[in-house]
């Protein structure tokens, strides 16, 4: 397979939109946790609990046409390849704990890829709407549409006092989780990162750094999320993160102006260098390759490099994760191979830039 | 900003506890989240035990000159979990675990959610429908009380009619 045709059938449909503030705000994130009320939860549910709630999941929801979405295909864990689910989970559409833990795990997606539901994960269902750039609002909006579509069918463990019933006493009352994932290298560079990172945690928001195949915080990617579920409503706890978002985005849009005038020559230097290792190397290790991705990113966003399309970044941040190196190459690789293969796959979609 | 916890690796995990009744803010790395076991909001891959163990000690320390009873323990009917389970592994075991051990999780949820222990949120539309008159009844004597403090009868009438025409639709869905 050419490399464009992998890339157009690998890459989530949803992600070729680009998003309001999609410079900053790569994607915004939104996962309603809801529970059957006369099924233990998964952690407590027999093998038969769980296959029978599968079979609601298939006999009312599978292959149904839902007005926003459209089809819905239900994939089961155990029918599936290591692999197969492996791309599932770095393409953010199932948990690791989905894909491995489960003793009967399925996933209902939608064809853009932007609607997963999650079966018998933690809790029976889990919602996750994944929308690109800063929409925080619309993929409550559309998390809140499924939630209603499912709960005209099944009986959800809901009380009036704790609100919805999760298995995890985190996510009790609305169990939602809403998140973005931000690119805030300018706020990193210029060292500003550790002063905003305690201000925001004040706000009851949790951060926490994306990583690859390493255990550091890479590519100046930030994961922001609310820490609280219960007590708030659904809008004021998305517009909580939100006012948040917004703040980070101005400042982060003033330390890239602040980098351009003061240090043009450096920070110009820092992304070709990057960009000039990114088109030659032989040989790159993942954490290498999301750092330098960052910073061809950077320069785009700034202006510096400007034949190249801006969601590079994320989307060969997905592609050169260790289960589509192996989807594209049609086999199990080494490590060592992987590095090969993430060099060889990052310098070939350069060069269809280039070409272009 | 480094760990924390090993001050070698670049902390990537940042968020807040609070602890006796004071914010603490963390920083760690993920290779010292993993082994401590840290309480990660969002992520699976942790327990909350250490969390909810803490809980745990600070329930049972009865007020000084109180005689300790042996905590008696409380058991799910519908699922068998029993109260020391949930506090090991930080998870119920089915809907009804929230019912049985309903006495313990006020302190739990408020430490959890910022001194939240009720829901504030969504109500189901199909399930909730009466739950929804109910909650609307309450905001609406709570109203009623107000309008009655600041001596606005003619509101207070027409509010009072509202609550008996919303208690008089519960009723006859109930008889009906
Ligand atoms: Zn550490
Ligand atoms: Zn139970």
């Amino acid at each position: 397979m050419s490399l464009q045709n992998f890339i157009s059938e690998a890459i989530s449909p949803w992600m070729k939109n680009e998003g309001p503030d999609a410079d900053i705000v790569l994607s915004s994130r939104v996962r309603l946790a809801r529970n059957l009320n006369n099924t233990p939860f998964p952690l407590a549910a027999s093998k038969e609990n769980l296959e029978a709630v599968i079979k609601l999941a298939e006999e009312k929801f599978a292959n149904r046409t839902h007005r926003k979405f459209g089809n819905l295909e239900l994939l089961k864990m155990e029918d599936m390849k290591q692999n197969e689910k492996r791309v599932l989970v770095e393409k953010h559409l199932i948990s690791p704990n989905l894909s491995d833990e489960s003793k009967a795990g399925a996933a209902l997606l939608s064809e853009d890829e932007s609607l997963s539901i999650m079966i018998n994960e933690e809790d029976h269902i889990r919602i996750q709407v994944l929308l690109s750039g800063f929409q925080l609002d619309q993929s409550l909006k559309y998390a809140n549409e499924i939630d209603d579509w499912m709960e005209e069918k099944a009986d959800f463990a809901f009380d009036e006092k704790r609100g919805y019933l999760t298995s995890c006493p985190t996510n009790v009352g609305t169990g939602l989780r809403a998140s973005v994932m931000m690119h805030l290298p300018a706020l990193v560079i210029t060292r500003q990162m550790n002063r905003i990172l305690p201000a925001i945690n004040q706000l009851g928001l949790v951060v926490r750094g994306i990583y690859g195949e390493g255990s550091e915080a890479l590519g100046n990617l930030f994961q922001i999320s609310n820490q609280i579920t219960l007590g708030k409503s659904e809008d004021d706890i998305v517009e909580d993160l939100r006012s948040v978002v917004i703040q980070l985005i101005q400042q982060e849009r003033a330390a890239r102006e602040s980098l351009l005038q003061e240090s043009k020559l450096q920070i110009e230097d820092r992304v070709y260098r990057s960009y000039g290792i990114l088109s030659y190397s032989r040989n790159m290790e993942s954490k290498e390759a999301t750092q330098r991705l960052s910073d061809v990113r950077l320069g785009i966003d700034l202006g510096l490099i400007d034949n190249v399309s801006g969601n590079i970044l994320n989307e060969l941040m997905i592609l050169t994760q260790p289960g589509f190196l192996q989807q594209y190459a049609g086999e199990i690789l080494s490590p060592e191979q992987r590095d090969q293969r993430r060099a060889a796959l990052i310098r070939e979609r350069l060069k269809l830039e280039k070409d272009k | 900003m480094l760990c924390q916890e090993c001050q070698q690796r670049q902390a990537t995990l940042h968020f807040t506890k609070i602890i006796n009744g004071k914010k603490t803010e963390f920083h760690i790395c993920d290779v010292c989240a993993k082994e401590k076991g840290e309480y990660i909001p969002g992520s699976n891959s942790f327990s909350i035990h250490q969390l909810l163990s803490g809980l745990l000690d600070v329930n049972f320390s009865a007020g000084a000159g109180e005689v300790k009873k042996p905590p008696q323990e409380l058991k799910c009917k519908n699922c068998g979990m029993t109260y020391q389970q949930f506090a090991e592994i930080g998870r119920f075991g089915c809907a009804d675990c929230y019912e049985t051990f309903n006495p313990k999780l006020d302190p739990i949820f408020k430490r959890i959610h910022s001194g939240n222990a009720v829901h504030g949120g969504k109500i189901p539309k199909r399930i909730g429908k009466d739950l929804q008159v109910h909650r609307q009844i309450e905001q609406l004597k709570q109203k009623l009380q107000e309008a009655v403090t600041n001596e606005e009868f003619e509101h207070a009438a027409e509010l009072r009619d509202n609550i008996r025409s919303l208690e008089k639709s519960l009723q006859d869905k109930k008889e009906g």
